[in-house]
């Protein structure tokens, strides 16, 4: 992060763009969402600040899906990259900052102790990754395309094929949790998570596009996920934020 | 407003959250470097503490697949970031201020080893009491919750704190003071959060 940069307070958040915490289609929500509104702070230096990470903290395959937990062999599944850019809302680049990504193999099915589904792990696929933007907000990391997989709501409910993305920002205030869909997936418009979404323009921010001029030729596809954090702005008339940098 | 970029939409974390986040927790090891619930280390200036609990959904279960992190500021009341420019206290380079904990797969019981913060000023000037804040990710969570814990043995600065003091019903405020416990010398606060019902956490639009 650059020493240079200039706290601003972070634009309130629009809460039309995200899923309501109370989303009976998605019934684990029905009894893990506050029943009280939320209290709106103004920010202050403590939402204004956050966590700062550097390449030190993660390791050179980390972005490597495809190798960084191959054993004896290459992992299973359609090879692809997944690349983009991290900005605000005003289009500044978010630059250096964390991006983590966690998927199923090829068949829908994770590599965690609580998965009980029967399509088999890959052994050579750990299906986690990280890495930081560049300086100009850019990220990429090189996977094999996730499976749908079935899960307890409705008994016949299937999961589009999705990536799971956390994003970190430079304030607290920013930190997101999501998930990237793929172009063209006919499960996006049956899937009870995606639809606690009540905006279609929402919906289209975690569509992935197909980008073939990304992919590289005889080797692997590519898919372009952009995106976009809270903006910050600078303090016109008020006072700036106590304690923070002029 | 027409140039603005809305902001990605939020997802749940989902149950297998720890894939991505904390993947020994998970069952496998991948990384060489991990996050984690730890915070400081034996050179980290300022009294050592840890904060404990657990996450209750509606029903009064624990919920056992979430995760939590925490962003506080060191010792003397300064958080390590570039925006922090309050004089007169000094940066601990070592002490990030951030960690990351799961909840136990069949207690629920989370937990953090850090420092205690110390107080930062607020808006108009007017010093917060010490706190840490929270951000809590599970599966049913669509959208990440934030809370703050402030500190039991903090009355008087609890008394005058701007945040607390936005909280108009009173008796909710107390949903958010970690209770100071003593065990085998160390230091424990205990803070339990109820996402939804009678004793439901304060959670903030911050």
């Amino acid at each position: 992060m650059s020493t240079k940069w200039s706290p601003q307070e972070v634009i309130h958040r629009d809460y039309n763009n995200h899923p309501p915490a109370y989303a009976p289609g998605y019934k684990t929500s029905v009894l893990r969402s506050p029943r009280n509104a939320l209290i709106s702070l103004q920010n202050s230096l403590s939402e204004i600040t956050g966590p700062v990470f550097s390449q030190q903290d993660i390791g050179p395959l980390d972005n490597d899906l495809i190798l960084n937990y191959a054993k004896d062999g290459l992992p299973i599944g359609e090879r692809i990259i997944v690349h983009g850019y991290v900005r605000d809302g005003f289009g500044r680049p978010l630059k250096n900052t964390l991006v983590e990504v966690w998927q199923a193999n090829a068949g829908g099915r994770y590599r965690h102790k609580k998965d009980q589904y029967l399509a088999p792990i890959d052994p050579n696929f750990g299906g986690c990754g990280r890495v930081m933007t560049d300086e100009n907000g850019y990220y990429f990391f090189r996977t094999i395309k996730p499976g749908p997989y079935p899960w307890r709501n409705q008994v016949s409910d299937w999961r589009p094929s999705h990536i799971h993305f956390s994003i970190f920002g430079e304030a607290f205030a920013q930190r997101l949790i999501t998930q990237m869909y793929f172009e063209g997936d006919p499960l996006i418009k049956q899937c009870p998570i995606v639809q606690a979404i009540n905006n279609d323009d929402a919906v289209r921010t975690l569509i992935a596009e197909l980008d073939t001029h990304a992919a590289v030729p005889l080797d692997c596809l590519a898919y372009r996920f952009d995106l976009v954090l809270r903006g910050q702005r600078a303090t016109l008339f008020e006072n700036r934020t106590q304690g923070a940098a002029r | 407003m027409k140039d603005y970029l809305p902001e990605t939409a939020s997802q749940t974390a989902g149950p297998y959250v720890h894939i991505g986040l904390a993947p020994d927790a998970a069952g496998f090891h991948i990384f060489e470097k991990n996050f984690g619930p730890t915070l400081v280390n034996s050179h980290t200036p300022g009294e050592r503490i840890a904060i404990e609990g657990r996450v209750f959904d509606g029903s009064g279960t624990p919920v056992r697949d979430v995760l939590i992190e925490i962003w506080q500021a060191n010792a003397e009341g300064r958080y390590n970031h570039v925006a922090d420019r309050q004089e007169g206290k000094s940066l601990d380079a070592d002490f990030r201020g951030w960690g990351r904990a799961c909840s136990n797969f069949d207690t629920g019981v989370w937990r953090f080893d850090t420092i205690k913060p110390g107080q930062a000023v607020g808006r108009d000037g007017r010093m917060m009491a010490p706190h840490v804040n929270l951000w809590i990710v599970a599966r049913g969570i669509n959208i990440g919750l934030n809370t703050r814990m402030y500190f039991s043995d903090e009355q008087e600065a609890n008394a005058i704190d701007p945040v607390l003091n936005l909280i108009e019903w009173e008796v909710r405020r107390q949903t958010l003071i970690g209770h100071k416990e003593t065990r085998s010398g160390e230091t424990v606060y205990h803070f339990d959060i109820y996402l939804q019902g009678e004793k439901e956490t304060v959670f903030f639009d911050v």
